[in-house]
């Protein structure tokens, strides 16, 4: 039980097939086909500087609209009775065990023209196609990634002392002074890590503008999956470029969050 | 402040059609005659035929393969790591525990991308070729870090002495050990696997990126035939996988409502 050497398997196992491979991006991404040091693979992932600024849109646009959708979500359920709170979660929680590239697909048999939509909407008049545009990628973007903003706010919320709200309206807070001066500063934990587990999988996902998206939506996952099974040294300054992105976005998520958590 | 309000109950309601529209679509065209996206009859055709799919049978097959062998050696690896850890003191702690973090980090496509940079090298020195192997091993590598956060909190909490009382009560070490310490760990242990297991079913990206040529799981089947004219087969799966998982979900309520009518 007192033995350190448990975690030795482990640390070779993370040494080989986490820390070694990332190493390899770096590598292949600073060195040219004869295996010298190059800067030409990185020169070569600039002209994809606006598919990087279209997917970072496209993920902070899907991160703000899960934010104001969950959030109320996550107060109004956190105050309901306990057992009708697990069901209402449960419900939520079940479409995301269906397949991720289903439930995509799901969208663009709902979203084509001719398709449900489409027919419910022109009984009023209104024709038209709902898929192929940027609108339809950050749908997809919000059903796929919905619940991973829900629920660290929600957990966050039911952790929240009661107390400290009674407290609040004992000392003569209304709702709304309730839920500003408490409530809110005391779910913001959740928040960060929601906004955290929305953005980084948005921004870095491929598929999902495949199928939804028109032809200027393309996103940086997408780039590296058609460039790296031809030219992986591009593929890999891409991914490279990628990861420092989200790195430098964690890093600023943490910060913020930390100083939150003093206050 | 129990009772559910009006506004409360649109708002959810409204999340839950949009959470549900998309697979009521999936089930509603999966018994639709016609290919096109017009009703043209009500069949079972589809699923007669999905059955007659040995390409997706076997993806079928290998996706659970893959699934129950991974969980299985993450949680081994994990729990292992989980205790090893716990051991560490100071910096190395921290340091062991942030390399765990990086998978749970990084993007899916840039883990999927280092990975398959890894077993291409390993690929031409060793002279072996991607398939099942190397889907087994990067399942088990992003599964490992989930084991490895779910069981440490439970390893905090337990009693150090309980291990001891074992041993002064004539337990052998590996007795103490299985009937101590795996006992007071299994809760974690079993959440462990269980996120082990759903993210290995579902998983895309990484799977994408080390299948080889000729290995197929679940997603990437389905992502191969949405390249294609896409065939009404994926609606009957998506109807078949949707009922599985609901039957899945209400067989665990029905465990809970019982463990806790025991209490």
């Amino acid at each position: 039980m007192k033995s350190k050497l448990l975690s030795v398997p482990y640390l070779i196992w993370m040494l080989v097939f986490t820390m070694i491979p990332l190493v390899m991006i770096a590598v292949t991404a600073f060195s040219d086909n004869n295996g010298h040091f190059s800067l030409e693979a990185l020169a070569s992932a600039f002209p994809y500087t606006h598919v990087f600024l279209k997917s970072l849109w496209i993920a902070l646009l899907s991160t703000v609209l899960c934010l104001v959708i969950a959030y109320p979500m996550a107060y109004m359920v956190s105050q309901m009775r306990e057992s009708t709170q697990n069901v209402v979660v449960m419900l939520l929680m079940i479409p995301m065990w269906m397949n991720f590239l289903l439930r995509i697909y799901a969208w663009v048999l709902l979203l084509q023209s001719g398709g449900p939509l489409d027919t419910l909407l022109s009984a009023i008049g209104i024709h038209g196609s709902y898929t192929n545009n940027t609108a339809a990628v950050i749908v997809g973007m919000i059903y796929e990634y919905l619940p991973f903003m829900f629920l660290p706010i929600y957990t966050v919320m039911g952790k929240i002392d009661k107390g400290l709200v009674e407290a609040a309206q004992d000392l003569g807070s209304n709702k709304s002074e309730v839920f500003r001066k408490v409530i809110f500063p005391l779910s913001i934990p959740g928040i960060i890590s929601g906004i955290t587990m929305v953005f980084v999988p948005s921004a870095s996902t491929f598929v999902v503008a495949q199928y939804l998206g028109g032809t200027d939506d393309i996103m940086i996952g997408d780039i590296i999956d058609r460039i790296f099974f031809t030219n992986n040294h591009v593929g890999a300054a891409i991914s490279l470029i990628l990861m420092i992105f989200i790195l430098i976005f964690l890093v600023l998520m943490n910060r913020f969050g930390d100083e939150e958590a003093i206050v | 402040m129990k009772k559910t309000g009006v506004l409360t109950k649109i708002y959810i309601a409204l999340i839950m059609v949009f959470m549900y529209a998309p697979i009521a679509v999936l089930v509603f065209y999966s018994f639709n005659k016609s290919r096109s996206a017009a009703w043209g009859g009500f069949t079972f055709e589809w699923y007669l035929e999905l059955f007659k799919s040995h390409s997706i049978m076997n993806a079928l097959t290998n996706t659970l393969l893959i699934a129950v062998l991974a969980s299985l050696f993450a949680t081994i690896l994990g729990t292992a790591a989980a205790i090893g850890i716990s051991n560490l003191r100071g910096k190395t702690r921290l340091f062991v525990q942030n390399i765990s973090n990086i998978p749970i980090i990084s993007p899916d496509i840039v883990m999927g991308v280092s990975l398959m940079l890894l077993f291409t090298f390993l690929g031409i020195i060793f002279n072996f070729e991607m398939g099942f192997s190397t889907v087994l091993l990067s399942h088990i590598c992003f599964c490992v870090p989930f084991v490895v956060l779910n069981v440490m909190p439970r390893i905090r909490r337990m009693d150090d002495s309980l291990y001891d009382a074992a041993l002064d009560l004539g337990c052998t070490p590996f007795q103490a050990f299985r009937k101590v310490v795996i006992h007071e760990l299994m809760p974690g242990i079993f959440s462990g696997a269980l996120i082990s297991f759903t993210y290995s079913l579902d998983d895309f990206v990484i799977t994408h990126f080390t299948q080889g040529a000729r290995f197929q799981n679940l997603s990437t089947e389905i992502y191969s035939l949405l390249h294609r004219k896409i065939p009404p087969t994926i609606n009957a799966l998506s109807t078949l996988l949707f009922v599985v998982i609901i039957l899945i979900m209400v067989l665990i309520n029905i465990r809970d409502r019982r463990a806790e009518r025991k209490k």
